[in-house]
């Protein structure tokens, strides 16, 4: 027996090195195919949210940890500033610290840009990993293999990852894989180090990113599963319990959440389905130790007894949830389980473009190949089913509906779906290679026994699917390589020393099964014909091949465009819009350390971190009234908004305006959004008002209230001297007025391509002409004027 | 009814009888769950007496005696030689695995208790 053992451990790490080196390999392309917005335009931070996670993290770098989890930020929301250090989930910041940190002190100058800017592609390889650990557990190493390899390209993955999209979802991807890897791994070891180990991953992931609570439903989720079809273990006790406890106290540890994890809906699941174990496990224990007669009546006794009291109990929780009026569930979770929660009830969640229901074509573009190798994957997780691969399933349905509920939550449905493709695909190459390998040698030397696999090919009555833990052998050929094709795993070939003694005994037995209960299920593995694996095999590769190719140009022209630096193609070459940064800069450089930049909270963000100026709202979005004053003033007469504005020490207005080149998420095309919000909390903006037969218009069909309010003024200031006659491209139409003056804002700056519009808000003077004024321009709440003539003190 | 109460004292002694077979290492565990979630109760009901101010000390004193009860089953459950899954595990490394889960435990306790 030597040499045959000595020949599979050859093989065997023959294997595991060829495994490492795949896996280095799949980690590069993780990194590299997300670089491509460095190399294009530069190694800079895109969009909005990534530049506040910049800003933190500059800020913890420079002031240390102790500040860090202290500060108080002052120079956003004014006047109300903003807890930063118990608002914010430090995962991100935390992290990139750490990694800034680490290189310094290694005497590698990286600047904190840099370090943000490739924070995410190195998480995303280290996703790549955690994928194929998860999916070895799950069905085996070239599942696994093949699961990382499509996650490290999937393009709903690379749209929050890429080299600049410095964002949470950067390393809480990497964290939820992880943390799922380990509660894969207790369940199948029942050891409680991995436990402990699962429980502070999901400490970490708590840290990253508030989709937490998605990992905190899924898996009492999968134990009720469990428990319900009867796959109650001991393992699944030692799985679940410890992640309950340690993980509620560690939740509760990170400041953003708190109390929340006790006290709010979102994490009632865990306790419920943690008591129900409990009960189950007395259950089970109660049953092993009492004679079956006695276990009757025991039942008997404590279900009569156990209801009284149960409905004693839930009658009281019910209470207690109902009494509060969202029945203690967040606003966003609310709008995940109801999608029309939001539009109906909180404009602001329903106005954020992520928040949108993904289109059709939209599945296709993210997950491309996988949507159709999916259901695959799901079949081939029930042949045969066990704890993990239900739990894999589970997690796939449950990401589907959520992903179908918001754009953003794609990015969950990508690892579920890369995992049960990985395994969908895996399965189909051990299949036809199986084919090919068994076939081969009876192509070359035409023994009798061809005819006997053919007749069982032939025979083969349901399609059953190569499982590496427990095989029954039955062709007659080939007696040393057992159904592996060239990746074997150190635990099959275990399995296969085990089984040879047992292979024949069982033959004998199952060749008689077979004879006299033909209909029943047999564990045969399948074998196909010859040329058809063949073809198969390279339709597969050909499959690959689209799919990376369709993966690369997602990663290069969908997905990589910082958003901050605009490029548009024309006649007579390149053209770069960098109007933002410009305006940012200009910022900067041309007014008071003090000065307060009043805009749509889009640009809140982005204004704090480069130009530096204390802004009013941004785009954490906390508090719906002081953006709804915000949006009221910017829907009002040009008197009631600068009273708005100077009631906030507004110094300077920021508007975006897409009309000149054609940029067409401007300002103007938000407007309505403002209006709504604004209505939403000052009745006295009412959004008829500013539709024509219930269309938007900026025309000379445009409503007198839409043709006077501060955002239209402000946009289209001086815009018949741009371009001769005042025709915006966005929109596609003349402005309606053309002519007027500003009479309480003066133009400051605005960028090359007008994209960027700053206004200075003019003082007041000193006499005011005319009759003296009973009411006080003081009042800190909303102007109740819409626009009434009255004398304006100004001209 | 006195069919109902002559059931319960049956089930009652034969509860005992079976557990009174169980080996004493076990029984020493099982003790020390008792110990724990009966901390646990008291301090609910303390709770309950003088209000919940410092909420953060309640839930780390009540979770350490909760988690500490359920590390403590599942070292049971890993020591127990019925138990047919845990065959190969040898009973030093279950109880290394459960101190090592309780210094992490009582480690974020001693954080969160304020």
């Amino acid at each position: 027996m030597a040499e045959p053992a000595g020949g599979g451990a050859l093989r065997n790490a023959f294997g595991g090195v060829l495994s490492i080196f795949i896996l280095i390999l799949i980690g590069v392309l993780a990194f590299s195919i997300r670089l491509f917005s460095v190399i294009k335009y530069e190694s800079v931070i895109h969009e909005f949210d990534p530049y506040f996670n910049y800003r933190v993290t500059q800020f913890l770098t420079k002031n240390g940890i102790y500040d860090f989890w202290n500060w108080f930020d002052d120079r956003t929301w004014y006047p109300l500033g903003r807890v930063i250090g118990g608002t914010v989930y430090p995962g991100l910041t935390l992290t990139a610290g750490t990694m800034w940190w680490i290189l310094n002190s290694l005497n590698i100058p990286l600047s904190v840009e840099t370090v943000c800017v490739f924070t995410a592609p190195i998480f995303s390889a280290n996703a790549s990993w955690a994928t194929y650990l998860l999916t070895k557990e799950v069905k085996g190493a070239g599942a696994g293999l093949t699961a990382a390899a499509l996650l490290a390209m999937v393009p709903s993955y690379i749209s929050r990852s890429v080299a600049g999209s410095y964002d949470n979802e950067a390393v809480a991807i990497f964290a939820l894989i992880f943390t799922f890897y380990l509660y894969i791994k207790t369940l199948n070891t029942g050891s409680l180090f991995y436990a402990t180990l699962n429980a502070i991953a999901y400490f970490y992931m708590v840290c990253s990113w508030g989709g937490y609570t998605f990992i905190i439903n899924l898996i009492p989720m999968h134990v009720l599963l469990c428990i319900v079809t009867g796959r109650y273990s001991s393992r699944l006790y030692i799985a679940y319990a410890p992640l309950v406890v340690l993980g509620t106290l560690l939740a509760a540890l990170v400041p953003v959440v708190g109390f929340n994890a006790v006290v709010t809906s979102e994490h009632f699941a865990s306790f419920l389905v943690f008591i129900i174990l409990h009960v189950v496990a007395l259950v089970y224990y109660i049953k092993r130790i009492l004679s079956p007669a006695m276990f009757k009546v025991a039942v008997t006794l404590v279900v009569t007894i156990g209801m009284a009291v149960c409905c004693a109990v839930i009658a009281i929780l019910i209470a207690l949830v109902a009494s509060s009026p969202t029945k203690g569930w967040s606003g966003r979770s609310l709008s995940l389980l109801d999608p029309t929660y939001a539009s109906k009830y909180i404009p602001i969640i329903a106005s954020v473009s992520e928040h949108q229901p993904p289109t059709w074509p939209s599945y296709f573009m993210d997950i491309n190949v996988l949507a159709f190798l999916v259901p695959a994957g799901i079949i081939a997780c029930f042949l045969p089913l066990s704890d993990a691969s239900s739990f894999v399933v589970l997690y796939l349905v449950t990401s589907v509906y959520f992903s179908g509920v918001m754009v953003r939550l794609m990015l969950v449905l990508a690892p579920a779906a890369c995992i049960t493709s990985g395994i969908a695909l895996s399965e189909a190459f051990d299949v036809f290679t199986r084919s090919i390998k068994f076939q081969l040698p009876n192509l070359f030397s035409n023994s009798p026994s061809a005819g006997d696999n053919s007749s069982e090919s032939s025979v083969s009555q349901d399609v059953v699917k190569n499982d590496n833990h427990r095989q029954v052998e039955k062709s007659e050929t080939v007696p040393k390589v057992k159904g592996d094709n060239s990746r074997p795993t150190e635990k099959s070939e275990a399995v296969m020393k085990g089984k040879q003694s047992k292979k024949n005994r069982k033959k004998e037995k199952d060749l008689e099964e077979e004879d006299i209960l033909k209909p029943k299920k047999e564990r045969r593995l399948l074998v196909l014909p010859l040329e058809a694996s063949a073809v198969a095999i390279l339709l597969l590769i050909v499959l690959g091949g689209f799919y990376v190719v369709h993966c690369v140009w997602a990663a290069a022209e969908a997905y990589s465009a910082p958003s901050i630096v605009l490029t548009s193609h024309s006649h007579d070459g390149l053209h770069v819009f960098d109007d933002f940064r410009e305006a940012y800069a200009w910022l900067r450089h041309n007014t008071d350390e003090d000065d307060k930049v009043a805009s749509w909270w889009d640009y809140g963000y982005q204004t704090s971190a480069m130009a530096n100026r204390t802004v009013i709202v941004d785009n954490n979005t906390w508090n719906n009234t002081h953006i709804a004053t915000v949006g009221t003033a910017m829907s009002s007469p040009e008197k009631a908004a600068w009273e708005i504005f100077n009631s906030l020490d507004v110094k300077y207005v920021l508007v975006v305006f897409g009309g000149l080149v054609g940029y067409p998420s401007d300002d103007i095309n938000k407007f309505l959004w403002m209006v709504r919000i604004g209505g939403g909390v000052f009745p006295h903006i009412k959004e008829p008002d500013y539709l024509r037969d219930g269309q938007y218009r900026i025309d000379a069909q445009a409503t007198p209230t839409m043709l006077n309010c501060l955002m239209y003024k402000l946009s289209y200031y001086r815009f018949i001297e741009a371009d001769g006659s005042g025709f915006d491209k966005v929109r596609r139409t003349e402005i309606g007025k053309k002519h007027f003056k500003l009479t309480h804002f003066e133009e400051a700056f605005t960028t090359h391509h007008w994209m960027v519009r700053i206004y200075k808000l003019k003082p007041p003077k000193n006499r005011i002409k005319g009759k003296w004024k009973k009411s006080k321009s003081s009042s800190k709440s909303s102007s109740k004027r819409n626009g009434a003539t009255r004398k304006n003190p100004w001209q | 009814m006195p069919k109902a109460t002559n059931d319960a004292q049956l089930l009652i002694q034969s509860l005992r009888k079976a557990y009174a077979a169980t080996p004493t290492n076990l029984k020493i565990i099982d003790l020390y769950v008792v110990f724990a979630v009966a901390t646990a109760l008291i301090q609910v009901v303390y709770m309950g007496i003088v209000g919940s101010f410092p909420f953060n000390s309640f839930l780390s004193g009540v979770l350490s005696c909760v988690g500490t009860a359920v590390l403590a089953v599942c070292l049971r459950i890993q020591v127990n030689k019925e138990n047919k899954e845990f065959k190969d595990l040898p009973p030093e490394r279950a109880f290394a695995d459960f101190v090592l889960c309780n210094l992490v435990l009582h480690l974020v306790i001693m954080n969160f208790l304020g």
